[in-house]
């Protein structure tokens, strides 16, 4: 008679099938050769400058996606949620479009943009730079991963804005806080909680993005997520010890970052209650 | 109730998995598939389709289109862009492909590790219309002709922008390494092909398994590196096509793609480079484990037909060795230096080898290329 | 000053806005020219949109998306919903056990959900060859968590008092959870059953890895365009996209904006008689 069986067909089959297993079995294939247990692939990882810079790629593409995100849909979620709450609504909507459209024709958009002889390089011939080279460069996928992020940046960050009590910011001006103060004061730690979930939306997929750097990198910038692809699917030397190996790294980057987020939310631990 | 209802789901779930398992064991075997275990072969109520792991732009979807309306089979295209890649797709038990169109070295490596079928050639009697001495090269990575059937050939080299290069400058591999060009160069992302040309320019056999030659040419190539654009597959032709690119290491078939009337540009030349290169064959090989041979055998006879051959070689650009085509084809692929290429050009050139596990001194270096 | 700050914020605004609309808009500029490669543009044409829609390969990935994502999200609204609601009967330490497992798939980055669930369907036997399957459970198993955990914060807020009542009033187990705690959740079901929906359809990573022979429009998307030119069928297949997506959101927001209105509307009357 009680309802918790409802959930066992989850919980004793699907979620150890489905999601515990496939984790094993990353971990196995990190670990095994032919069922002998070995260190050789972590060795080869950490010894590979391939793999090294690979990692050292995205993580410096993440984290500069992740500042100039926060940076650029800062001051937009706050000039929204000044906003009257139906012209909020509609501009926020302007936002919330690009988010449904399909990532990689996001992506794609930009290719075209910045392809030899497309408009961008049109627009710079025009001022008499026509041969600065924009695709197949650092710049260009970090600029395609700043586009396809930023919503994600600006709507959590809006909506603990809009949440924001009022009377804060007048009791503020009240006691005589300048606009300044009022801002890193009040503003500002009110919305801390809307600034972490926006850098770990923004941060853990672009950690791990390689249709990017894949469609706009042209190899001259590999990134960590593209090794691994390659690695499973295309590469010329496919090996599944390394592939899994690498996804390994990139788990722990995440629950790294995911545990520094969470140290930094303590205060909002409305949201915390499981193991990690 | 709940419970018997949750039972229910759960055992429904279970068998489920069961019902996987099992037909994973019926199908995984050496022998072919049980036919009835692939919903592909059955399931869409008579529906026939094949799949064929092809290069991009390597096939002309109007001649797919004409084989469905003849036959009702359709053919379903996965792209890749190496004959590494392809190598790994087909290296497995579970290989989903029927066709695939590797080169002769890969060819020679799938053979090895039994991942090919041998074909019948009473069902595919358009094989007179290939030129025997095509046939007769093949031997060379297919003893005998049993599995495999030549599709294209070609040859590597380089593809410039006659407005953009000297003249003087033309003739050797050289050219890539030109700094004049720096940021013009276009590269091509295989190991085997830069590979070749890093060798070849250095004066060594393109199969060595010498590691100081190898590291040689990786260094060649790391030196390359600054001067190279990007290093790309299909979209070189593009970028050539536009005048970003000054130089590009190419198929020869690339080149003529890239210097057709319409699409192309008048402004690119192609040469093969005097310090010899690679000649390379495609060709259309069937999968072990094919549950669908009949039907493949039933579309390369397809391909090969004079005028089909034709007019899939007028799309792709890529030389063929269909006698029919030589004498049908349009009249621009026979004055195009990269179509029609000279008996000198060619006698400079060799093919790629299997170099089976040595290949690993070459994917090292590559990595090293790539850090 | 201020009239100067607002201009600023304004511009701002705007700047963002067209660096969002900027791709966008020359894609869909780019579907209208003659040539075939998105670089150029060379005349206009409706010829990409002709060859968007003689395109097989792309009207079989469409059908593929949305069978997927149809059923994915309706397996995994069903499956997610009795798990949530056998969860929060659940005594505390299991529940969290059970809530961290299944946040897995959604702090796990794409790649690695896809790779691990590769090498699974590679164990067990789930052919290559069966894509559709294999997609349409690595879909299920990453929209499962969100089902849940949309599911969950509606159980809490209803009351547990109101399932005992009804079995108090004589209903079944069956019925008491169909007729009441159902109906009570069901807002939280069905915005699970939309997020799975589009999570579903706009899934790259995973069905990259998972799809095998089946391709969706995401993995076809990336095989014909990631390494070569982009052809102009690409523009054409974007500017469908976004009219689809923008006549979408506008339809919804329009009816939550008139609902909002005949709440006010009421509210208005009810104040007035009171």
């Amino acid at each position: 008679m009680k309802r918790v069986i409802l959930s066992y067909p989850y919980v004793f089959v699907w979620m150890p099938l489905f999601i515990i297993a496939p984790m094993l079995f990353v971990l196995y294939y990190a670990f095994f050769r032919d069922g002998q247990f070995t260190l050789e692939y972590v060795q080869n990882v950490v010894a590979n400058d391939t793999y090294l810079g690979a990692f050292w790629n995205s993580l410096w593409i993440a984290l500069a996606t992740t500042v100039i995100c926060l940076l650029m849909g800062y001051p937009i979620a706050y000039i929204l949620s000044q906003m009257k709450k139906r012209t909020a609504a509609l501009v926020s909507l302007l936002f919330i479009l690009p988010m449904w459209m399909n990532m990689l024709l996001r992506t794609l958009a930009w290719k075209v943009l910045l392809f030899d002889g497309g408009v961008f390089q049109q627009i710079l011939s025009f001022f008499g730079a026509g041969n600065v080279q924009l695709i197949y460069t650092p710049g260009a996928v970090l600029l395609a991963t700043v586009y396809d992020f930023l919503p994600f940046m600006i709507l959590p960050i809006y909506t603990t804005l809009q949440k924001l009590d009022r009377s804060l910011i007048e009791a503020a001006h009240d006691l005589g806080a300048n606009g300044a103060q009022t801002f890193t004061k009040v503003v500002l730690p009110q919305s801390v909680p809307g600034i972490i979930s926006g850098i770990t939306m923004v941060f853990v997929p672009a950690m791990s993005t390689f249709a990017v750097s894949t469609m706009l990198g042209g190899k001259q910038v590999m990134l960590l997520g593209q090794v691994i692809e390659e690695k499973f699917l295309a590469g010329t030397d496919s090996v599944l010890g390394i592939g899994s190996t690498l996804s390994l790294v990139l788990i722990i980057l995440v629950i790294v970052s995911m545990v520094i987020m969470n140290r930094i939310d303590k205060d909002n631990s409305a949201s915390g209650g499981t193991l990690w | 109730m709940k419970r018997t209802l949750s039972i229910i789901l759960s055992s429904l779930m279970a068998l489920g998995v069961v019902l996987a398992l099992a037909s994973c064991k019926s199908g995984g075997g050496e022998t072919t598939p049980t036919g009835s275990a692939d919903p592909k072969a059955t399931g869409d109520s008579g529906e026939k389709t094949i799949y064929l792991l092809n290069w991009g732009d390597y096939l002309d979807k109007e001649v797919k289109d004409e084989f469905k309306r003849l036959t009702g089979i359709t053919v379903k295209e996965t792209p890749v862009t190496s004959n590494e890649e392809m190598i790994i797709k087909l290296d497995t038990d579970d290989c989903p492909y029927d066709l695939c169109i590797p080169s002769d070295y890969a060819v020679e490596r799938l053979i090895a590790k039994n991942r090919l079928a041998e074909i019948n050639f009473d069902n595919i009697p358009n094989i007179a219309n290939i030129d025997p001495q095509y046939l007769k090269l093949s031997e060379v990575f297919d003893p005998g002709n049993k599995y495999s059937v030549p599709y294209t050939w070609g040859v590597l080299g380089i593809l410039y922008n006659k407005n953009m290069v000297d003249e003087a400058d033309l003739g050797s591999w050289d050219l890539l390494w030109n700094e004049k060009y720096s940021g013009k160069i276009i590269m091509y992302d295989s190991v085997r092909d830069s590979m070749a040309a890093a060798l070849c320019k250095l004066g060594y056999d393109l199969n060595t398994t010498n590691e100081e030659e190898i590291n040689k040419a990786a260094d060649e190539l790391i030196a390359v590196k600054p001067l190279a654009r990007a290093w790309l597959t299909d979209s070189i032709k593009d970028s050539m096509v536009l005048g970003s690119g000054a130089v590009a290491l190419v198929y020869s078939g690339d080149a003529v793609w890239s210097m057709m009337p319409d699409e192309g540009s008048d402004e690119l030349e192609f040469f093969v480079p005097k310090e010899g290169s690679n000649i390379y064959f495609d060709n259309i090989v069937i999968t072990a484990n094919s549950p669908r041979k009949a039907m493949a055998e039933q579309f390369i006879n397809f391909l090969l037909d004079g005028e089909i051959a034709t007019r899939n070689t007028e799309y792709i650009g890529y030389s063929s060795p269909n006698v029919k085509v030589a004498e049908n084809i349009d009249e621009f692929f026979l004055n195009c230096s990269a179509y029609n290429i000279s008996a000198e050009d060619v006698a400079r050139c060799k093919v790629f080898r299997d170099l089976g596990d040595k290949i690993s001194l070459y994917d090292a270096a590559w990595n090293r290329i790539f850090k | 000053m201020k009239r100067f700050l607002s201009f600023l914020k304004h511009s701002y605004l705007g700047l963002v806005i067209l660096f969002m609309y900027l791709p966008i808009l020359v894609m869909i500029v780019m579907s209208f020219t003659e040539s075939r490669t998105a670089v150029q543009w060379r005349g206009f044409s409706f010829g990409a949109y002709t060859s968007l829609f003689k395109d097989a390969d792309v009207l079989d990935a469409l059908i593929t998306t949305l069978v997927v994502a149809a059923v994915s999200s309706i397996v995994s609204t069903v499956i997610g919903t009795a798990s949530a609601i056998g969860l929060h009967s659940m005594r505390r330490r299991p529940r969290m056990v059970v809530e961290s497992f299944t946040q897995l798939p959604m702090v796990n980055p794409d790649l690695v959900t896809g790779v691990s669930m590769m090498l699974l369907f590679a164990f067990i036997g789930i052919r290559q060859s069966w894509g559709l399957l294999r997609l349409i459970i690595a879909h299920t198993t990453f929209n499962i968590p969100y089902v849940i955990f949309s599911v969950l914060p509606k159980l809490r807020q209803s009351s547990d008092s109101l399932y005992e009542a009804a079995m108090d009033l004589g209903c079944s187990p069956l019925q008491a959870l169909t007729k009441v705690v159902i109906p009570d959740i069901m807002p939280g079901i069905v915005s699970g059953l939309v997020l799975a929906f589009t999570l579903s359809i706009d899934d790259f990573a995973i069905s990259l890895f998972t799809g095998g022979t089946s391709m969706n429009l995401s993995m076809l998307i990336f095989s014909k365009t990631a390494k070569g030119g982009v052809h102009t069928k690409f523009c054409a297949l974007s500017a469908l996209m976004f009219l689809v997506v923008g006549v979408l959101l506008l339809i919804v927001n329009l009816r939550s904006i008139h609902q909002e209105k005949v709440a006010a509307e009421q509210k208005k009357k009810v104040m007035s008689r009171a």
